[in-house]
Formats: structure tokens, C-alpha cells, sequence
């Protein structure tokens, strides 16, 4: 009864968990060897898309998305697509005014 | 669905509300993920006022960061990632209900968790010590006006660093200059500005310029960011041990047996969301190229 009654369950393997573990590890050491080496604008991008990854793997095996209903799912990433509109957005804004903010420090203000 | 395989005697942890165990638990586990959306959210303010003043003033940040100490954001992550590990083995364990197992693992998630806070005290304490700290009170120790290698290596300066003369506020831009001085800063300083908070702030001791030579100005804005982003994690973290704590009593009570693991499914999930947001936080602060 006790197994029976909770077979929706799904129950992740160890070595599955052990080996996301170890990828996550990989993940680190990567992040922290690829600093070193320069590539420009692309050290962040290339952070960024390690981290992703490893994040990934935790949302994926850790949290069980894989496995669990596919509607979880939607409501993770919704979230997140919705930072990146924010950020995104912000980033833009700010890209716009940053001629007025940095060199002048708004000389419109002294106009006012 | 899985009605067939429910008993139809009482299930005890079954709330009245619910038709099957599936169903509570289903439940159960869209509410958890609905509230981490929205911690998610959260934590979404503070990357975007990072994205915004790394895109901005990207020379702070190239300074600023080598007061970190990878090393010891390194292990913290390491941490966090076993840490992540063995909470995913206690819910393993909690879900084919072998309490000696969920015990251990959760225990060991329970350590690495104060490992982590350990280690970030060690770094809150070196920073406080330097002064670098965030706004009026990001005064670094005058020993160490060489550079960021000089603070990483001393550590001998007062827990209370001693102000330093009143900033210089540069002159009222009246006029748009041209050459170096059109780096400075040009928003009205509080002498010609509407009275706000300026002259407070300014008075305040603002380094409006360098501390130090090739220090870039408003150093202080790195570490705002760093102490906010870091200090909400670690937050986080506390609350997780919180829960951790919660579930081990639980555990050791006995009452995950059966097959019923809802609360350390939950739990782990929170956990897992904190080790998440540290997978993007230790590239970001402490690895800037």
C-alpha cells in the first residue's frame, strides 16, 4: 500500500543525481577557468551561459521539472522570461539616456 | 486517476479538501512553484539594477570585484552545490521512506548550509573591517589606497575606519567643459541643486573623488549591489535552514513514513532555488573578466 498508493510519484536515481552533481562541479571549475582567458565582451556571455546551463541541470533533475507535470514548468520559465523583459527593457532605456549621463552628467538639469 | 491503487480507507496525512493524495500533492507543488516565480521576481529587481549599473559604469566593477575573494566564493559555491546534492537525496529518500537516510541527508544539507553562512560571515567580516561598504560608509582603509591586491592580503585596520576629510565637491558646472574635466561629474552638486538630500549625502562624506590612485569614482554603488544581492541570498539561505531545521524534526518524529514526502519535496524545491540564484550571483560578483 505504501508504494502503491503514491506511484505518481517518480524517484529520481542516485547515480543520475550523482552525476548532475558532478556536472555542476565541472560547471564551477569551468566558470572559474574561463575568466582567465580573454575574449572581450564574450567572458560575460560565456558566464552567463555556463551558469545557465548548470542552472539547468538543478531545475531540471534537483527540482524534478523533467519529470513533473509540464504546467510547473510554465509557471519557472514565465518568471524568468519575465526578468529578462524587465532587464532587458531597463538595459535599453538606459542605453538611451547614457550620452545626457556620463560625459555631462545631464546638463539638461542646470536648463531646468 | 490513480484511484484504483488509493486505498479507500483513511490515508492520514489526506486532507478533507482533497480527493486523492495525487491531487493534494499536485496541489501542493504548484503553490511552492508559484511562490518561487515570485521570489524569482524578486531577486529579478536586484539583477536588473546590476545589469543597469554594470552596462553604465562597467570600470567599477572591474575594480571593485578584486576586493572579493574567489577563493572563498569558489568553496561557498561548491558548498551550495553539495548541498543541493544531498537535499535531493533526502527527498529520495523521504519518497521511498527510509527515515535514517532523510535524516543523514537532511543533516548534511543543514551543515553545508551553515558552512556557507560561515564562510560569508568571514567575507562580510573583511569587508566591514576595510570599510568597503556600500554608500556614506564605503570608506576603505587608508593603508590600502595602493589597490584592491593590497586590501585582499592586510587586514589590519579598525572595525570602525576613520572618516575621511569631507569630500571636495567639484565646482558648479555652469559652463560644458571640455578634455578631462568632462569626465567630472556634472549633475548640479548640492550648492546649486535643489534642496534634497544632496547636501545631506554630500555632507554625509560621499567620495565624490578617487580614494586612491586608479580607483574609478563611486566605488561605493559595487559594493551596494554586492551587500544587497548577497545579503537577500543569504537571507534565503537562513530561511531554507529554517525549513531544514523544521523538516529534520519532522524526520526524526517520523513522519514522513508511508510514502507521504510533500513537505521535503516542497522544502528541497526552496532549498534548490537558493543554490540557483548563487549559480548566477558567483559569476556575476566575483568573477568579472
Amino acid at each position: 500500500m505504501k508504494t502503491q498508493s503514491f506511484s505518481f510519484v517518480h524517484v529520481v536515481p542516485p547515480w543520475l543525481l550523482v552525476a548532475v552533481w558532478a556536472a555542476l562541479m565541472v560547471g564551477t571549475l569551468a566558470t572559474v577557468a574561463v575568466v582567465g582567458i580573454d575574449l572581450g565582451k564574450l567572458n560575460l556571455w560565456l558566464a552567463m551561459a555556463i551558469a545557465t546551463a548548470k542552472a539547468s541541470l538543478v531545475a531540471l533533475y534537483f527540482m524534478h521539472l523533467r519529470y513533473d507535470r509540464p504546467f510547473l514548468a510554465i509557471v519557472f520559465v514565465t518568471s524568468l522570461v519575465f526578468v529578462m523583459l524587465f532587464v532587458g527593457l531597463a538595459l535599453m532605456d538606459t542605453v538611451e539616456y547614457q550620452p545626457e549621463l556620463i560625459p555631462g552628467f545631464a546638463p539638461a538639469l542646470d536648463r531646468v | 486517476m490513480t484511484d484504483a491503487t488509493v486505498p479507500t480507507g483513511h490515508v492520514p496525512h489526506l486532507a478533507h479538501h482533497f480527493e486523492t493524495p495525487q491531487q493534494q500533492y499536485e496541489a501542493g507543488k504548484l503553490g511552492m512553484w508559484l511562490f518561487l516565480a515570485t521570489e524569482i521576481l524578486l531577486f529579478g529587481g536586484l539583477f536588473c539594477a546590476y545589469a543597469v549599473y554594470r552596462a553604465n559604469h562597467p570600470e567599477i566593477f572591474v575594480y571593485a570585484h578584486r576586493f572579493l575573494d574567489v577563493k572563498l566564493g569558489g568553496i561557498n559555491t561548491v558548498v551550495l552545490i553539495c548541498s543541493s546534492l544531498t537535499m535531493a537525496l533526502a527527498v529520495r529518500c523521504a519518497q521511498c521512506s527510509q527515515r535514517r537516510g532523510l535524516i543523514v541527508c537532511l543533516a548534511l544539507t543543514l551543515l553545508c548550509g551553515c558552512t556557507f553562512l560561515g564562510i560569508k560571515y568571514a567575507e562580510y567580516r573583511h569587508k566591514w573591517k576595510e570599510g568597503l561598504l556600500w554608500g556614506t560608509r564605503y570608506h576603505p582603509a587608508a593603508e590600502h589606497e595602493g589597490g584592491p591586491q593590497a586590501a585582499a592580503s592586510g587586514g589590519s585596520a579598525g572595525a570602525s575606519p576613520s572618516r575621511p576629510a569631507p569630500a571636495t565637491v567639484p565646482p558648479p558646472a555652469s559652463a560644458p567643459t571640455t578634455g578631462p574635466e568632462a569626465e567630472r561629474s556634472k549633475i548640479a552638486p548640492a550648492a546649486v541643486g535643489p534642496s534634497g538630500l544632496a547636501p545631506w549625502v554630500i555632507g554625509r562624506g560621499v567620495p565624490a573623488v578617487p580614494h586612491g590612485p586608479g580607483e574609478p569614482r563611486n566605488v561605493q554603488v559595487f559594493f551596494g549591489i554586492y551587500f544587497s544581492m548577497t545579503g537577500l541570498h543569504g537571507l534565503h539561505v537562513i530561511a531554507g535552514m529554517t525549513v531544514l531545521v523544521w523538516l529534520l524534526v519532522r524526520a526524526i518524529r517520523g513522519d514522513f513514513a508511508g510514502g507521504y514526502f510533500t513537505p521535503v519535496d516542497l522544502g528541497g524545491l526552496y532549498w534548490h532555488l537558493v543554490d540557483l540564484i548563487w549559480i548566477y550571483l558567483f559569476p556575476l560578483l566575483y568573477l568579472i573578466h
